[in-house]
């Protein structure tokens, strides 16, 4: 290098490294299961505090895996009228439900052209094992409109292997819009009060026009249906945190 | 024929559509009761042989007239009495058991044998529990749920 005035150049110090601390940030957006939130009511809080301490204690036993709706699970239940005394599922969780240690998960599957649905309880101590073959979201928070769906929108193998998760950051949100059986549904999946955004309607323009008529288009206004989550689900992450460290 | 009976797998849209030109019926449980349109699961010619009727319930032998999974029916199919036992319905029971998508019956006579030889569909495990009765009904079932 060409020094300037023939003296040394002026000490540059180099950068400073940049850490970016995966972990941390990692557990700040680490996956809060909806079962921890407490609804919306005067209850106490000490009776969620308590309750939360017992699944915390349940989940330190046994795993149970990060799943949302739409993604495809295997679980293995204690029966003593199975042989080997255990059965296994295999099925699209459709809702969830419940919260506190009352937590569900229904699974739907089609075998031998026969749907069948089964609702378990997330901390029912008969469950051995839950496994998560696919783990993806869907375009709605509930998928119970399955039931009206073709059937081959619910059917999985019953041996189907594990899927490994492409990106440990992003859940892959499966954009698949479902075609329907033929009119009657069970419930009108075409009004705005399920808000469905998976289905192919391919009901004529009058139809999806006359079901807007039932729309409540005030509702996203009402401020005492407001439930702000977001204080009470940083609370309950860093009790986690903490609880699962110990 | 007006109302034809068409193959199983199409059963749920056709039985809804019916109940409400019947006018009003009593029944706010889901389960099987009395008029009750049911799926035939086993492979008995008397279950699978198409009739303008769908098979129906006109008796259940329980105390209450609600039929749950385990419970023995008096079906009217194809004009002939013939009893059924119930192995699985619309109607969500308690938690880990498993809810069909449409209300099944394996056709029974009246010592309990089954008519039919083979049961394709699945069955739940609770069934298991009174194997001394419905022994014979699950020896001839393939798949458990």
């Amino acid at each position: 290098r060409v020094s300037s005035d023939g003296k040394p150049p002026k000490f540059q110090p180099p950068p400073k490294p940049v850490i970016i601390d995966r972990k941390t940030q990692k557990e700040e957006r680490r996956f809060l299961s909806p079962e921890f939130i407490p609804p919306r009511g005067r209850t106490d809080p000490l009776k969620y505090y308590i309750e939360r301490k017992d699944m915390i204690q349940r989940r330190k036993v046994f795993n149970i895996p990060k799943f949302y709706v739409g993604s495809v699970l295997a679980v293995t239940t204690a029966d003593p009228y199975a042989s080997d005394k255990s059965k296994r599922f295999v099925g699209i969780c459709i809702q969830r439900g419940g919260k506190g240690l009352g937590a569900t998960f229904v699974l739907r599957n089609v075998i031998e052209d026969q749907g069948v649905e089964i609702c378990y309880e997330l901390y029912s101590p008969r469950i051995q094992a839950i496994e998560v073959l696919k783990l993806e979201k869907r375009l709605d928070e509930n998928l119970v409109y399955l039931r009206d769906a073709l059937p081959e929108y619910s059917t999985f193998d019953v041996n189907m292997k594990p899927v490994p998760p492409t990106d440990h950051e992003e859940i892959p949100v499966n954009k698949l819009q479902v075609r329907m059986k033929p009119k009657p549904w069970s419930k009108r999946w075409e009004r705005p009060k399920y808000n469905i955004k998976g289905i192919k309607f391919e009901l004529p323009e009058h139809k999806m026009k006359a079901a807007q008529k039932w729309s409540q288009p005030w509702m996203e206004f009402d401020m005492l249906r407001e439930y702000n989550i977001s204080k009470i689900e940083e609370k309950i992450r860093k009790e986690l945190n903490e609880e699962l460290e110990k | 024929a007006g109302f034809a009976f068409a193959p199983q797998g199409f059963l749920r849209s056709s039985v809804s559509h019916s109940f409400l030109s019947f006018g009003s019926i009593t029944g706010a449980c889901q389960a099987i009761q009395k008029l009750t349109r049911v799926r035939v699961v086993d492979n008995s010619t008397l279950g699978n042989t198409p009739y303008h009727r769908p098979p129906k319930c006109i008796h259940v032998y329980n105390k209450t007239g609600v039929g749950k999974v385990g419970d023995k029916i008096l079906l009217a199919i194809k004009g002939e009495k013939k009893k059924a036992l119930i192995v699985g319905h619309k109607m969500p029971g308690p938690t880990m058991t498993p809810r069909f998508d449409s209300n099944n019956v394996v056709l029974i006579e009246d010592n309990g044998n089954p008519v039919g030889t083979r049961i394709k569909t699945p069955i739940p495990y609770t069934l298991r529990r009174r194997e001394g009765e419905f022994s014979k009904v699950l020896a001839i079932a393939r798949n458990f749920v």
